[in-house]
């Protein structure tokens, strides 16, 4: 069986220089989270609402550090006036990875209309997104868009599919959301 | 509650005597005139115009990517109500080089002094230490404020201090408005400058 691409991932941090991750726990995340908390030379930040990774990311930033920020879908919304107040405006660089859901044969209705305005609210503040539809796309625009956050001070979204991440871990222990 | 007397514009210069050993994060409006005011708007400065509530977290990266410096975070009682919940993640990352500083004039200045929650019921420093922070203190007398800078020097980080002020106006400093300049002049300052 093929990796899971978390290791990927986080072979692309150690590459790139990441020095401290920012997240709100996900269960398509998890994998990531625990590579990069167990990791001591990365700073893992657990955050309150998503908002408070791209403040994070800035503060990085103007030490001369590199940071990521993991999410799901639906707190993209929480980072809004954020990421175009305080990221596009100053031309921060911003690299983040979000674990869609609302997608690909999503159960929770309460799911649906934040994730399908992901990317077109994104793209609208001025962030450029990568769209992982599959597993084999994760690993090569995780290392791209870490370059091109980090070698041309622009916001970049990879946003992993939920075709990527599976029905399976979303609904692990819970009925809800199933047909 | 006791009526407020202090004057915002005279705080700062008294909690921070040696501002050159700082680095400085503001949030938007008031705070953010009375940073630029306190520094001369030196390269150890970034002040926002927008993005409300963002300091805390800003100045959290900053203290926990340069753990060699002294960070201060100046915000004020609505931006940081705004993201209120940020000081829990600092209280959690509990960096000893962080200092917040809440200039609390009881109400939203820069749209026209409408009342704000700490007018009411909220008490800032008590939701600063409910979070957990190290060290927290209100400062609102002239006797607060002869103390504020040992208390800054001595107790443990992260700390915070919530100042109470009238709804006076902030410092009268123009500021430089260019972010991306300042940005890139914060962070050569950053990581160029000896810790202090």
């Amino acid at each position: 069986m093929d990796e899971h691409w978390s290791v990927d991932g986080h072979r692309h941090f150690k590459a790139a220089g990441i020095r401290q991750v920012a997240y709100v726990p996900d269960a398509g995340l998890t994998k990531l989270i625990e590579r990069c908390r167990e990791d001591n030379e990365i700073e893992t930040v657990m955050c309150a609402t998503e908002e408070e990774g791209i403040g994070l990311a800035a503060g990085a930033w103007l030490a001369g550090q590199k940071s990521a920020v993991l999410m799901q879908s639906s707190g993209v919304g929480n980072t809004i006036n954020a990421i175009a107040s305080l990221i596009t405006s100053a031309h921060f660089p911003l690299f983040t990875i979000v674990t869609m859901r609302g997608q690909w044969g999503e159960g929770n209705p309460w799911q649906v209309p934040m994730g399908q305005a992901v990317a077109p609210v994104l793209e609208a503040i001025g962030v450029k997104t990568f769209q992982a539809d599959t597993a084999a796309d994760v690993s090569p625009m995780i290392e791209a868009g870490l370059r091109m956050a980090y070698s041309t001070d622009q916001a970049i979204a990879v946003l992993v599919s939920q075709r990527v991440i599976g029905s399976k871990v979303w609904v692990a222990g819970s009925s809800e959301g199933k047909p | 509650m006791r009526q407020a007397t202090l004057d915002r514009r005279d705080v700062l210069a008294r909690i921070f005597p040696d501002p050159d050993r700082y680095l400085f994060i503001s949030g938007l409006a008031g705070p953010a005139r009375d940073t630029a005011g306190l520094t001369k708007d030196g390269a150890n400065t970034f002040t926002m115009a927008g993005a409300m509530g963002a300091a805390t977290t800003v100045g959290l990266g900053l203290a926990l990517s340069a753990p060699d410096r002294k960070v201060a975070v100046v915000t004020g009682d609505g931006e940081l109500l705004m993201n209120i919940g940020s000081l829990v993640t600092v209280a959690s990352m509990a960096p000893p080089n962080l200092t917040i500083v809440c200039i609390d004039n009881g109400c939203h200045g820069e749209t026209g002094g409408q009342t704000g929650h700490t007018s009411r019921t909220a008490n800032l420093e008590q939701i600063a230490k409910g979070a957990g922070i190290a060290s927290s203190t209100v400062v609102e007398t002239e006797a607060d404020l002869d103390k504020a800078a040992a208390f800054l020097e001595e107790m443990p980080g992260p700390r915070f201090i919530q100042v109470r002020v009238t709804d006076g106006p902030p410092t009268n400093y123009k500021r430089n408005f260019n972010m991306a300049e300042c940005r890139i002049r914060f962070r050569t300052a950053a990581m160029n400058t000896a810790g202090g």
